[in-house]
């Protein structure tokens, strides 16, 4: 680990910004999300809200142009968009999680300082190509390999999936070293628009997270080799793309698990409005909604916080043990799990008016949203791993 | 010494693709075909082969990176024991 900026923006600042996202969220960002999910498209207003808040740059340092937040504000502002609408916060998320890659394993190289002061002054949006055609979901497997020609390189890589491909400024791509390396020693290269080429070759018309327009391409690509990471992948997955991932989706899942609350809560309310010696059935099930929300939430700020103070002593071995990597997953098996619990249990709240799609408390596109959760890293994937790592876990 | 014999147990439960004679002691297993399956069978093999428990803090992607690396652990807990 090269930096690791977790002193964070001050807490006075911090509250304030997040008043800022909080007002995007409701003047921008909710006004769309039902148009960006009935259509499939990019969240380009809210997006650009984003932008104007300079959060592109959240997790840069300052002394690179960004506003230097650490991992557990980062994820209060992934928690709070996740409230307004989830295919923005899941692209801010993605893009959060390329940046983080960058900051905690590049800036040892001129190159990357200079990259992550531009990603922040011109607010450029990063996506992530790391499935492949003919791998699977396996992330520390490639079979495209860098082809290096003097002080260049070229990159084909066929990638199922690329979310918001289109739309990026930047690709961050997993291959193999060299084309004599084997499918598991990977570097993590960043390629700039002007330098590469997206072939469409899969559509994105999915039950959730539609805006996040993840759609398949065959990308070519060139550059310098100055734009490939210098860690190995291994370390960038173990030590920044795993924990991050998880903690920002974990944390952006609880922002709409939380708005599904809200809703159940609103509607309870209005139900006693209307009619005050109505059964409290509602409001008992929103009790003990209320408490799963909880759980789920304590988890991600838990996890979040964890993850922080091994980041601030720049603790590399911990972050590299098994019993690490178990706690991560963990917190993606349950997250995404609770999401479901949470928003369903809104839904039977809110009742046939949670299940139109017509009125202020539709749950059609949470309930979808949430499905998702448990598939992008498939939990089944996850936990045969944590079967294997737990055979090597002391105990806690 | 516990180099022949981490080499050893490598080769009954290290399932690489390369054959253990052909790795410097540098060499990186995972690039080998070292699987995280394969490597509980071979931390139960190198913990009752020496008698040690490797603690949840050594337990690691780094630990089983190399046969050196495994030596250097294996020799800090056999001796403290």
């Amino acid at each position: 680990m090269e930096h690791t900026n977790q002193a964070g923006m001050s807490k006075e600042s911090f509250e304030k910004l997040l008043e800022e996202v909080h007002k995007i969220g409701e003047e921008i960002m909710r006004p769309n999300a039902r148009d960006v999910d009935a259509n499939a498209r990019f969240p380009q207003e809210s997006i650009d809200a984003i932008k104007k808040l300079k959060l592109m740059g959240a997790y840069i340092p300052t002394e690179l142009g960004g506003l230097g937040l650490n991992i557990t504000q980062l994820a209060r502002v992934c928690e709070a968009l996740g409230q307004y609408c989830g295919s923005t916060a899941m692209i801010f998320a993605m893009h959060q999680i390329q940046v983080a890659c960058a900051v905690n394993h590049g800036l040892s190289n001129e190159h990357f300082k200079n990259y992550l002061k531009k990603v922040a002054s011109d607010s450029r949006l990063l996506a992530s190509a790391t499935t492949e055609m003919g791998i699977g979901g396996d992330l520390r497997q490639s079979i495209c390999a860098v082809e290096q020609n003097g002080d260049s390189f070229t990159l084909t890589k066929n990638a199922p999936v690329i979310s918001y491909g289109k739309q990026a400024d930047d690709l961050f791509i997993t291959s193999r070293r060299t084309p004599d390396s084997p499918a598991n020693d990977q570097v993590h290269v960043v390629v700039s628009k002007e330098d590469y080429e997206l072939e469409p070759s899969m559509a994105w018309d999915t039950m959730g997270f539609r805006g996040t327009c993840s759609e398949g391409f065959l990308v070519k690509s060139k550059g310098h080799i100055k734009q490939i990471i210098p860690a190995p992948f291994a370390d960038i997955l173990s030590q920044s793309m795993h924990p991050t991932s998880h903690i920002l989706w974990g944390s952006l899942w609880l922002g709409i698990a939380t708005d599904s609350v809200n809703m159940a809560r609103a509607f309870v309310r209005d139900m006693m409005k209307k009619n005050p010696n109505a059964p409290q059935t509602a409001a008992l099930r929103l009790a003990e909604v209320h408490s799963v929300l909880q759980l789920m939430r304590e988890n991600v700020h838990g996890c979040a916080e964890h993850y922080q103070q091994l980041l601030s002593e720049n603790n590399a071995e911990a972050l590299d043990t098994f019993s690490f990597s178990v706690k991560i997953n963990n917190l993606k098996i349950s997250s995404s799990s609770l999401i479901i619990d949470i928003v369903s249990k809104s839904l039977l709240i809110c009742g046939i008016a949670g299940y139109r799609n017509d009125t202020k408390y539709s749950l059609s596109r949470h309930l979808r949203d949430a499905y998702g959760a448990s598939l992008m890293v498939n939990n089944d994937r996850i936990m045969n791993h944590n079967a294997t790592l737990l055979h090597m876990h002391r105990g806690d | 010494m516990t180099v022949q014999k981490v080499r050893e147990i490598l080769e009954k439960n290290g399932r690489l693709s390369t054959p253990v004679t052909d790795l410097a002691d540098d060499s990186d297993l995972y690039n080998a075909g070292l699987t995280s399956l394969a490597t509980v069978g071979l931390m139960l093999a190198l913990e009752d082969e020496f008698n040690i428990e490797i603690p949840d803090s050594m337990l690691g992607r780094k630990t089983f990176s190399s046969i050196q690396s495994i030596v250097d652990v294996v020799e800090q807990l056999t001796q403290k024991a």
